[in-house]
């Protein structure tokens, strides 16, 4: 009899999955190893490094100038947002102030990147759930921004145009008007994007309630961003340590009350309406001068004056083949990224080339916590999670 | 400026009862040099201490200096929301040292840790999850290290016969260059 009962009591094991790293909704080459019972998540433990191409280790064998464009390529939607904080830390090696109209060209295109990053983040978020429609609206309103970035750079996202002491090019002539025409229409379509999506039940259905992290946690995980702002924290670094010059522009900071998915898609959605006006405060008061540092040593002569004068010929020489030399010391700088802190720690020895640049990546730490976040979901809501996270796998595996 | 003053008459008593080595100061950067032994209390007194409030640990990075006797340093990146401000400590260590990992203070350090440990070689005790978290499955050696190679030690590629992945050993056709040269009439 007890032989009997024994064979009838079945072996209940937990079901291990693999998800990716070919997976439309892993945002990338995530490789997730999924532990459910039934349909709950136990344990999600992310397998990351599929993309890694080894940055950090190529930036110790370049010079300071040629290791710039690596920063493009990490995050690879939000592409000036990481030039700028490798140019601030080289900028806070020397020491060195930029002119007020570099500082506005930065900021301008800065927020011109926060947006081009959460419209791709509410859209592909969007998209992994289930809406198709404001994706497609998102990508062709990116692609208008894209535009911005050619005309500056000549290319569309690797602009490689922020460099250190200023910025590469003056705007060329129009840019701005156009940009305005932009900012004036872009309003209407995130009304459309917000009309599909916000009091969509379907989407609240998924997103109310899903992956909630508590102020607490959100420290503890070393959230930043959106992430650490939908937990309830009011932090934002352009308010807080503001650099450039957003200490001197109105804008407000959006926190969230609940520390959901919803929470965070709304403060991405009013974050872009905040970087509207913040771009129309550019446009408007952005003086004219020079847009890059007059300090040799740092930036190359404009081609005017290399062409007139045997000094300017050599500095823009010496800048092109060696590089300039950064005093030795250390620094770690962090600024407001549209996905969180995205922070470089620079170590100079005195020569052309970086010691050491370790690439503090705010997906990394968001990722990180996806099993803390997941666990206890339905495996449907991992898609959501990652989704909200916004994970790109440039800067995770760098 | 004020705010300056009152951080370094902080860490002034700070230093009284921690055990700090060295405290540097660079334009509004602070950084507190500890010994390897103590990273653990060190951490634990700033997240916990009510005048410091380091509650997010935003980055663990490590710097490989060959030369050193203490040849890796450790670098924690602590941020204060409560107080708006960054604080940076710094231990040594050698290869065969190990330390004590700080997952237990602050959970966001797991894979900074594990990467720390895949790029430097560098062992962290109580680890729960010590994995090689950004190079390959099964690569060997650690590649932020110095004496390791820009080009690396072994090649993938495409067997037609075998019709899979295989790895072998790296052939350059052009031995790899560096430039690092600095002009002899500077400085």
């Amino acid at each position: 009899m007890t032989l009997k009962k024994k064979s009838l009591i079945k072996k209940i094991k937990n079901f291990t999955i693999n998800f990716g790293p070919q997976h439309p909704a892993a945002h990338g080459v995530l490789r997730l190893i999924l532990e459910l019972k039934g349909e709950v998540v136990q344990r999600a433990e992310p397998h990351i490094g599929l993309l890694h191409r080894g940055t950090e280790k190529l930036i110790e064998y370049k010079n300071y100038v040629q290791a710039l464009p690596y920063f493009d390529r990490l995050d690879y939607v939000s592409m000036m947002a990481q030039e700028h904080s490798y140019c601030l830390a080289i900028e806070k090696l020397f020491n060195s102030k930029i002119p007020k109209r570099a500082q506005y060209i930065r900021v301008l295109f800065a927020e011109i990147t926060r947006i081009l990053n959460h419209l791709l983040a509410v859209g592909c978020h969007a998209m992994d759930v289930g809406a198709m429609t404001p994706f497609l609206w998102a990508f062709e309103e990116r692609e208008k921004l894209m535009e911005f970035y050619e005309r500056i750079s000549g290319a569309r996202m690797h602009a490689a145009y922020f460099r250190p002491g200023g910025v590469h090019l003056d705007l060329p002539k129009g840019l701005l008007a156009d940009i305005y025409i932009f900012i004036e229409q872009f309003n209407l379509r995130l009304i459309e994007i917000e009309d599909m999506l916000t009091e969509n039940r379907i989407w609240k259905q998924r997103l109310v309630d899903i992956g909630v992290v508590s102020s607490s946690d959100a420290c503890d995980w070393g959230f930043s961003g959106v992430m650490l702002r939908g937990s309830g924290i009011d932090w934002d670094l352009r308010k807080s340590q503001p650099y450039e010059i957003y200490n001197e522009l109105s804008f407000q900071v959006p926190v969230g009350l609940n520390g959901d998915c919803y929470d965070r898609y709304l403060i991405r959605v009013f974050e872009m309406r905040e970087s509207i006006k913040i771009i129309e405060q550019c446009l408007n008061n952005i003086p004219s001068g020079p847009i890059k540092s007059n300090d040799n040593k740092l930036t190359p002569p404009s081609r005017y004056e290399m062409k007139q004068s045997m000094e300017s010929l050599i500095h823009h020489f010496k800048t092109y083949t060696q590089s300039f030399i950064v005093p030795a010391n250390e620094t770690y700088v962090g600024t407001e990224a549209p996905k969180g802190e995205f922070g470089v720690y620079l170590v100079s020895n005195g020569t052309n080339r970086p010691y050491r640049c370790k690439i503090k990546a705010p997906g990394f730490s968001h990722l990180q916590a996806l099993d803390h976040m997941s666990k206890g979901h339905m495996i449907a809501d991992v898609v959501t999670i990652i989704g909200t996270q916004d994970i790109v796998f440039g800067e995770v595996d760098r | 400026m004020l705010q300056k003053l009152i951080i370094v008459e902080n860490l002034k008593n700070i230093s009284k009862i921690c055990p700090i080595k060295k405290i540097q100061f660079y334009n509004s950067q602070i950084t507190v040099i500890v010994q390897t032994r103590d990273i653990l209390n060190i951490l634990l007194f700033f997240k916990n201490n009510f005048l410091c409030q380091f509650k997010i640990l935003s980055c663990v990075s490590g710097v490989d200096y060959p030369k050193s006797l203490y040849r890796f340093a450790i670098v924690y990146d602590l941020l204060s929301i409560r107080f708006n401000t960054r604080l940076t400590v710094k231990i040594f260590t050698y290869e065969l040292s190990s330390i004590f990992s700080a997952t237990t203070i602050y959970s966001a350090s797991g894979w900074f840790e594990a990467e720390i440990w895949d790029m430097f070689g560098i062992f962290f005790k109580n680890h729960i999850n010590l994995k090689r978290i950004l190079t390959d499955y099964g690569f060997q050696g650690y590649p932020l290290r110095k004496d390791f190679p820009l080009s690396g030690f072994i090649e993938m590629r495409y067997n037609e016969t075998q019709k899979r992945v295989i790895s072998e050993s790296i052939e350059l056709t052009q031995e790899y260059r560096t430039f690092n040269f600095l002009s002899p009439w500077e400085n």
